[in-house]
């Protein structure tokens, strides 16, 4: 029972994980329309930025400037988002499917340098000893356990209503307005370079947020942790939970990380020995017919996108519906 | 030396140029970045590993046995047109079951969103069946012999250069001598008016696949001969495979073997300079400079802003 409960712990903690990562996609992609195929590179530049910063050689690391874990986080939101507007400014001008094809590019290219740059990423084995914050407050391991839980779970909680926030205002409307359409939002004086740049960066720092929550967990971080798997994962997350709704980003990030869980416990259980290595691979398999079905048959997903954002509109509609 | 990674760029290009030529023609006639493209190359070199596996009771101990220098036989000469059959195939199911459906709701992003999640899953697929490690054709040792001072090839090499040449030959005479070749490349102009004038949109998507996933299949089995066979084997070129098609202008197919010759090239003379790991990397490079510079590529379209 009590395993159980740790294993609940640990389950939740990489699913709100995943959740940021679908926060910051759907604000990309959910509300502006941007096809971000390089999520898994924002990712690993929080999560390597923020153990750089808080690494020390002491450790183990090759290099680390020691610093605190709070900055450690901020500093991965910092990188995540330098890194977003060099290749937002290069390729946001791009259309959708070159933008698709650069920021793969962009991914593939980050995953090399982490797996080539042996003395500032330790290179194939990656790096650890990363510190895990408040360890000092708590000793026992499933009672920390608990505690990181509660903290992520603040993280997650700040994020989604910033959001929320952020998508009802008159920003979020601009937004969505050039999403439909370019060429009207222009002619009203509205700039959509600026407007899409700043969602993607601001996107792209949840995703380095969601980097650095996850290292601080595991404790290392390895080059195999941000392979384009997991850029799908956040894909398809977000296409089942219904992309341009937050809730949606939440509630696919936490079924589909549940569905994985469970099909890699149903593979271990079902192959032979010989095979168990390659579960993971059938794992892939049977998500890629999930995103594929779902694609098909619902593509809102779950919770579709709302069709009226704004405050202001929704209390006319209430108001209208209660004379 | 440097003739010798000159050489080597020459012939990665003419593999990258061939599984570019099929990605530009479905690119320009289907009108979607196909991510799965990467998988046929693979799917091809796995399906002819397959069918030489099922082969093995009838086919010589000694492997696929030899063409005098080359280091398969007859059973290879065999399984190769099959493979390419089968993964064409693939490619059709894949386009019946995904493609069409989504494309008739519209969108060309839901299109390139669906062929991402494919490609993973048919990469993944081919982990689970044949598991991570490499695998080969054959056994049999290829000797490089001295062509020019300073440059050795395998006679597997120079097989590769004339298989990509006569198969590029052959299809710029369908593309330009043939009905179908008129159709496709009508389709890929301008759909609409291709249709209003009486070209069946679905056969013309349909031998779209055929012909490219079939290059991208022979371009896996060059690959699985001169080099080796690995599940990854084709999701490793992808980005090569968009360099090339995009640096030698979307929808012209001298202009993606150009392009593959222009990526092996450049991916080759790098090595030197920045190590074999950062190969991935140049071709990127190239990628976003193309696109920032001049979007319609070398030989693509006039009007095109790209």
């Amino acid at each position: 029972m009590v395993d159980l409960a740790a294993y609940l712990v640990f389950f939740l903690v990489i699913a709100l994980f995943y959740a940021l990562i679908c926060l910051g996609l759907n604000l990309q992609w959910g509300f502006t329309g941007l096809f971000n195929v390089g999520v898994a590179g924002f990712v690993a530049v929080g999560a390597y930025g923020s153990a750089l910063l808080t690494g020390t050689r002491a450790a183990g690391q090759p290099a680390g400037l020691g610093l605190p874990v709070s900055l450690g986080w901020l500093g991965a939101m910092v990188l995540a988002g330098l890194a977003a507007t060099i290749v937002g400014t290069v390729t946001l001008r791009l259309r959708q499917d070159y933008l698709a094809i650069s920021t793969f590019g962009v991914a593939v290219t980050l995953q090399l340098v982490a797996q080539n740059a042996e003395r500032l990423t330790g290179g194939p084995f990656g790096l650890h000893g990363i510190p895990r914050p408040l360890h000092e407050l708590v000793r026992d391991p499933r009672l920390y356990n608990l505690l990181y839980l509660a903290l992520v779970a603040a993280v997650v909680v700040v994020a989604y209503i910033g959001l929320e926030r952020l998508v009802r205002s008159p920003w979020g409307r601009v937004l969505r307005a050039i999403r439909e359409d370019e060429a009207a939002a222009i002619a009203l004086g509205k700039s959509a370079a600026a407007f899409r740049l700043q969602a993607f960066v601001l996107g792209s720092m949840v995703m380095g947020l969601a980097g650095a929550v996850y290292v601080h967990f595991i404790g290392f971080v390895a080059p195999e942790d941000f392979l384009p798997t997991l850029t799908f994962q956040a894909w398809t997350m977000l296409v089942i939970g219904g992309s341009g709704n937050n809730r949606g980003a939440l509630v696919g990030a936490v079924g589909v990380w549940a569905l994985w869980s469970a099909s890699g416990a149903l593979l271990t259980a079902v192959l032979p020995q010989e095979m168990q290595a390659r579960g993971a691979a059938l794992q892939v398999v049977l998500i890629g017919v999930a995103l594929a079905g779902v694609l098909l048959a619902r593509p809102r997903g779950l919770l579709g996108e709302e069709a009226v954002v704004s405050r202001h509109a929704r209390l006319t509609l209430s108001e209208s519906r209660n004379p | 030396m440097w003739l010798q990674q000159v050489t080597n760029g020459v012939i990665l290009g003419a593999t990258i140029g061939l599984g570019a030529i099929g990605l530009t023609l479905t690119y320009s006639i289907l009108r979607f970045a196909n991510f799965t493209h990467g998988e046929f190359i693979a799917w091809g070199a796995y399906f002819a590993l397959g069918l030489l596996a099922l082969a093995a009771p009838w086919a010589p101990d000694a492997g696929p046995g030899h063409f005098g220098p080359l280091t398969v036989g007859w059973p290879f000469v065999a399984a190769a047109p099959l493979a390419v059959a089968l993964t064409a195939g693939l490619a059709l199911g894949l386009d019946r079951v995904l493609f069409r459906p989504l494309a008739r709701r519209g969108a060309g992003l839901t299109l390139a969103i669906a062929s991402f999640g494919a490609s993973l899953a048919l990469r993944n697929a081919l982990v689970f069946l044949y598991g991570p490690q490499p695998d080969y054709f054959t056994r049999e040792i290829p000797i490089a012999r001295a062509v020019l001072p300073g440059v050795r090839v395998t006679a597997d090499q120079v097989f590769l250069l004339a298989v990509t040449l006569v198969l590029v030959a052959a299809l710029h005479l369908v593309l330009t001598r043939t009905g179908l070749g008129r159709a496709m490349r009508a389709t890929s102009e301008n759909p609409a008016l291709a249709e209003v004038a009486g070209i069946d949109p679905s056969r013309v998507a349909r031998w779209t696949w055929i012909i490219g996933a079939g290059l991208a299949a022979v371009g896996g089995l060059l690959v699985g001969l001169t080099v080796q066979i690995r599940p990854l084997m084709g999701a490793e070129l992808l980005l090569p495979l968009f360099a090339a098609a995009i640096l030698g202008g979307i929808g012209s197919v001298p202009g993606a073997l150009l392009g593959g010759l222009i990526v092996g090239l450049a991916e080759a003379l790098a090595v030197p300079l920045v190590g074999a790991e950062y190969r991935a990397a140049v071709a990127f490079l190239i990628l976003l400079v193309v696109l920032l510079v001049r979007p319609r590529g070398l030989l693509g379209p006039r009007g095109d802003a790209g």
